[in-house]
C-alpha cells in the first residue's frame, strides 16, 4: 500500500496493527473482517460440495460411505446457508455501505457491530467443532424426530452453533434498522434512499422479525436430544410436524434475507451501468417490503407432503404465488431501466445479467414448486435442489460477485483486471448451468435428492452436473487471485471509476475513518443520472 | 398519550411487581382446579397479562415513541402469524379426506 495517491489517511492505513483490527469499531473495517471470514466458509461449503459432486460420478455409491455422504450434504448446506449466504452481501457489502449510502460516519451501533462479527465467528467455530466431534447428518433441515432422537452425530454442539451465529444476524438487522431510521444526513429523505438502503432494510426486518424463531426452534431440538424433553418425538408427546413449522416459518423467510440483499446490488448495478434512474423507483423500493412480508406467509409450502392439512396446502399454495409479484415487478423494472439506457459493458454489468437470467429461472420454477399438485411429484427430488441453487447461486452469489466486484475499488482502493472479472463471470454462469440444468432434467424424472447412489441411466446427467462443478469452482477461484493481485499491484482507483451516482462515489477510494470530511447535504434523489448522461464515456 | 413522561416513580415498578406476584400466585391457584377444557386458556390469559405488564411497565414501552410501540405491536402480530398459520394446519386436518387416512 505504497501509492502515493491514495489518502494517507484511508480507513485501511490508520491505524495499524492486528489489535487495531479486532477491535475496531470502523464499520468498513468490519465488512473486511466479514469479507474475510465468509470467503473462507464460502471455501469449506465448496468443498463439502466437491465431495458430493464426486460421489455422484459414478451410480454406485462407491467413494464415499453412505453416512460420510449424509454428512457432506448436511454440512454443505449448514456451512454455506448460515455461515456464507445468511450474512454474506448484509455483512459486507451492507456493513461498507449502508453508512455511507445514507450520509453517515459509521452505523448507528459500532460496538454492536463488532459483537456482531465475534458471535459469528464463535457460532462457527462452535458448529466446526460439530464437524470434527461427529459431524453432522441430519440435512440442514434439521429435521424431528430423526435429529433429536436417532442421530448419532454431533446434532447439539451443531445446534448451539447456529443458535449463537443467529443472534449475530439479530443485531447486524437492529443495527441496520436504527441506522436507517436515525442516522440519514439532511435531505436524505426516505424516497431518495438508495435502493440498496431500502433492500437491506427490508432484509433486516425480516432477521430480527424471523431468526429468533429458528434460534429457539434449534435450541428446542437440542434440549430434546440433550434433557430428553418432548416437543417434538411422538414418543414422549411431542409432534414432529410442529418442528417443520417451526423451522420454514424462519427458513422460508431466510431465503429473502439472502436474496433481498443481492435484489438491492442489482438495482444499484444496473442504474450505474445503464446510467439511467431505476424505473419506477418507489415500486422497486415497496416491493422489497411486500417480499419481506409476504415471505413470511407462505413456509407451508415446504409441508405439502409431511402430513399438513390439505385444506392449508391450498392456502399455503395460493400465498405462495402471490410472493411472484413483488419478484416480478423487480425483475421487469430492472429490464425497463436497461432499455435505452446508454449500457456499459464493463464487468460488474456481466454479473448482473448472469443474475437475471438465472434469477429468473429460478423464481419461476418457483412457481412449479408452489403449485400444490406438481409439488408432490416433484418435493425432495433434483427438481428442488436445481430449483433453490438457481436463486441462491445464480440468484444471491451473482448479485453478490457483481457487487463484490463493482465496490471493490471504493472498497480497496484498487483497480482489477476487468478481463478477470469477465472471464471469471462467464465461467460461473456457464459452469452453473451445466451444473444445475441437468437437476432440473434429474428431478423430473425423479431421481431423489440426499441420495449417494442411482440408476445406471441417470449416469450422462449427473456426470454433466459435476463437470460443471468444476468449471463453477473455476469461475470462484479465479477472482480470488485477481482481486488479491490487485491488492498489492492493482492500479490506484479513482473516487468514481464507474461515473456512478450515489454518496459512496463521492468520496476517496478508499474512504478516510469517518466517511466525510464535511456535512453531507443530499438535494437530489437517487440516481440521478440526467445531469451526466452526455458527460461520461465508457 | 405521554410523549415523554418524566422517570417512572418507584412505586410503579413496586405495584406491577407485587402485581406479577399475585398472578403467579393465580396461575398456582387456577392449576389446582379442573375447568376442563378452559384449563389452557386460562392459564394462557394469566400468563399474557403477566407478560404485557412487563412489557409496558417494565420495558417502558408505555413511555416511549409511537415507533416503539409499532415495533412492539408488529412483533406480536407476526407471533400471531405464526401461531395462525400454524394452526390452519392443526385445526383443519378433518377437513378434507385423504384416501387411505
Ligand atoms: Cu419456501
Amino acid at each position: 500500500m505504497s501509492d502515493v495517491s491514495q489518502p494517507r489517511n484511508s480507513y485501511l492505513d490508520a491505524p495499524y496493527g492486528l489489535a487495531s483490527w479486532l477491535l475496531t469499531k470502523d464499520h468498513k473495517r468490519i465488512a473486511m473482517l466479514y469479507l474475510i471470514s465468509i470467503t473462507i466458509f464460502f471455501a469449506i461449503g465448496g468443498l463439502f460440495a466437491a465431495g458430493i459432486r464426486l460421489e455422484l460420478l459414478t451410480p454406485q455409491g462407491d467413494l464415499w460411505t453412505s453416512d460420510l455422504y449424509n454428512k457432506l450434504f448436511t454440512l454443505h448446506g449448514v456451512v454455506m446457508i448460515f455461515f456464507f449466504l445468511v450474512p454474506s452481501i448484509p455483512a459486507t457489502l451492507g456493513n461498507f455501505l449502508m453508512p455511507i449510502m445514507i450520509g453517515a460516519k459509521d452505523l448507528a451501533f459500532p460496538r454492536i457491530n463488532l459483537i456482531s462479527w465475534y458471535l459469528y465467528i464463535i457460532g462457527a467455530t462452535v458448529t466446526l467443532a460439530a464437524v470434527f466431534t461427529g459431524g453432522l447428518d441430519t440435512g440442514w433441515t434439521f429435521y424431528t424426530p430423526y435429529s433429536s432422537v436417532s442421530s448419532q452425530t454431533a446434532v447439539t454442539t451443531a445446534a448451539i452453533g447456529v443458535f449463537i451465529t443467529g443472534f449475530s444476524s439479530i443485531l447486524t438487522g437492529l443495527n441496520f434498522i436504527v441506522t436507517t431510521h436515525r442516522m440519514r444526513a439532511p435531505g436524505m429523505t426516505w424516497f431518495r434512499l438508495p435502493l440498496f438502503v431500502w433492500s437491506n432494510y427490508a432484509t433486516s426486518l425480516v432477521m430480527i422479525l424471523g431468526t429468533p424463531v429458528i434460534a429457539i426452534t434449534v435450541l428446542l431440538v437440542a434440549a430434546e436430544r440433550a434433557l430428553g424433553l418432548g416437543f417434538f418425538d411422538p414418543a414422549r408427546g411431542g409432534d414432529p410436524v410442529l418442528f417443520q413449522h417451526l423451522f420454514w416459518f424462519y427458513s422460508h423467510p431466510a431465503v429473502y434475507i439472502m436474496i433481498l440483499p443481492g435484489m438491492g446490488v442489482i438495482s444499484e448495478l444496473v442504474a450505474a451501468m445503464a446510467r439511467k434512474q431505476v424505473f419506477g423507483y418507489s415500486f422497486v423500493a415497496f416491493s422489497s417490503l411486500a417480499i419481506a412480508i409476504l415471505g413470511f406467509l407462505v413456509w407451508g409450502h415446504h409441508l405439502f407432503v409431511s402430513s399438513q392439512s390439505i385444506y392449508a396446502g391450498l392456502v399455503f399454495s395460493i400465498i405462495t404465488m402471490l410472493v411472484a409479484i413483488p419478484s416480478a415487478v423487480k425483475t421487469f423494472n430492472w429490464t425497463a431501466t436497461l432499455y435505452r439506457g446508454s449500457i456499459s459493458w464493463q464487468s460488474p454489468t456481466w454479473w448482473v445479467v448472469g443474475f437475471m437470467g438465472l434469477f429468473t429461472i429460478g423464481g419461476l420454477t418457483g412457481v412449479f414448486l408452489g403449485t400444490l399438485g406438481l409439488n408432490i411429484h416433484l418435493t425432495d427430488t433434483y427438481f428442488v435442489v436445481a430449483h433453490f441453487h438457481y436463486i441462491m447461486v445464480g440468484g444471491a452469489i451473482m448479485a453478490y460477485m457483481g457487487g463484490l466486484h463493482f465496490w471493490w475499488p471504493k472498497m480497496t482502493g484498487r483497480m482489477f483486471s476487468d478481463a478477470g472479472s469477465k472471464t471469471s463471470a462467464v465461467l460461473v454462469f456457464v459452469g452453473f448451468n451445466l451444473t444445475f440444468f441437468p437437476q432440473f432434467v434429474l428431478g423430473f424424472m425423479g431421481m431423489p435428492r440426499r441420495y449417494h447412489a442411482y440408476p445406471d441411466e441417470w449416469q450422462v446427467l449427473n456426470v454433466l452436473s459435476s463437470c460443471g462443478a468444476g468449471v463453477l469452482a473455476l469461475g470462484y477461484a479465479l477472482p480470488l487471485v485477481y482481486l488479491t493481485y490487485s491488492l498489492f499491484r492493482g492500479a490506484a482507483a479513482p473516487a468514481n471509476p464507474w461515473g456512478a451516482k450515489g454518496l459512496e462515489w463521492t468520496i476517496p477510494s478508499p474512504p478516510t475513518t469517518y466517511n466525510f470530511e464535511a456535512e453531507v447535504r443530499v438535494d437530489e434523489p437517487a440516481y440521478n443520472y440526467k445531469s451526466t448522461r452526455e458527460v461520461h464515456v465508457g | 398519550m405521554s410523549q415523554h413522561a418524566p422517570v417512572t416513580p418507584v412505586s410503579t415498578y413496586v405495584n406491577i411487581f407485587v402485581a406479577l406476584l399475585v398472578l403467579t400466585g393465580l396461575t398456582y391457584v387456577v392449576a389446582t382446579f379442573d375447568f376442563g377444557l378452559l384449563n389452557t386458556p386460562i392459564a394462557l390469559a394469566v400468563a399474557i397479562l403477566k407478560a404485557a405488564l412487563v412489557i409496558v411497565y417494565f420495558m417502558g414501552v408505555r413511555y416511549n415513541t409511537p415507533l416503539t410501540k409499532v415495533v412492539v405491536i408488529s412483533g406480536f402480530c407476526w407471533l400471531l402469524i405464526m401461531f395462525g398459520l400454524t394452526l390452519n394446519d392443526y385445526l383443519t386436518r378433518a377437513w378434507i379426506g385423504v384416501a387411505g387416512r
